[in-house]
């Protein structure tokens, strides 16, 4: 299944510049995996140390929240849609 | 460097102050250059999303709200080119948590309001292999 992945702005300089990418995917896991055996330096920005997404890293399939559908288990369909969406966090030291 | 207008500097120093002792959170709208440089147009306050117990201490924009200053800047031909918090009682320096949540190529600015009164603005950008934040030179613009 081609799906395209929409890159935000503040990451498309780890991927060649580019604001979207094709790949071939089953599940939206599989295409962040291509995305990120393809250009390496986005996975420290999208996964952590224990390769889970990030708390701040949201990801859309056709507007879909995928934390409200199987995560990155979720399948895809040919034409889909795969948007990283940034939540912007942040605070100061515990009180 | 961010290029940052003296009325920009007073609204966020002032939704600082509006929102002590919470965190206050907001959009940078302005242009990227071609040699890395941002310079802001407009900033636009977003209501912190985090829960009432961690507002001192924390912010949240969330993406919905992102996206919808993304579309509002693309109106006018501009970028979300960074973000503004409030540190309550605290140095206008990113912590730990921030540099946790940050992505690359944004100004973070963070502002410094000690008992009710903001006391100073700084500017930073994350290192792009998320191992720190540098301080970033802010050029007063002219408006």
């Amino acid at each position: 299944m081609a799906v395209t992945i929409i890159i935000p702005t503040p990451l498309r300089q780890f991927a060649g510049g580019s604001a979207q990418l094709v790949f071939e995917a089953n599940k939206v896991g599989d295409a962040l995996d291509s995305l990120t055996t393809k250009y390496a330096d986005l996975r420290k920005h999208l996964f952590n140390d224990q390769n889970v997404l990030r708390s701040f890293v949201n990801v859309y399939v056709n507007d879909e929240d995928i934390r409200h559908a199987q995560a990155l288990e979720t399948p895809v369909n040919d034409g889909d849609t795969v948007m990283i969406v940034p939540s912007i966090a942040g605070g100061k030291k515990k009180i | 460097m961010i290029i940052l207008s003296q009325p920009h500097v007073e609204a966020i120093n002032a939704h600082g102050e509006r929102d002590y002792p919470y965190e206050c959170c907001g959009l940078l709208i302005g242009r990227f250059a071609e040699d890395g440089s941002k310079e802001v147009v407009e900033t636009f306050p977003i209501s912190n999303a985090r829960e009432e117990e961690a507002k001192r201490n924390r912010f949240l924009i969330r993406p919905e709200e992102l996206l919808a200053g993304e579309r509002a800047a693309m109106k006018k031909g501009l970028d979300v080119v960074g973000f503004y918090h409030s540190h309550p009682d605290e140095a206008a320096v990113p912590s730990r948590y921030d540099l946790d949540h940050a992505w690359p190529i944004y100004s973070y600015i963070v502002v410094s309001v000690g008992e009710g009164t903001a006391r100073d603005l700084r500017s930073w950008e994350m290192e792009g292999d998320r191992s720190k934040f540098n301080p970033e030179e802010i050029s007063k613009g002219q408006q």
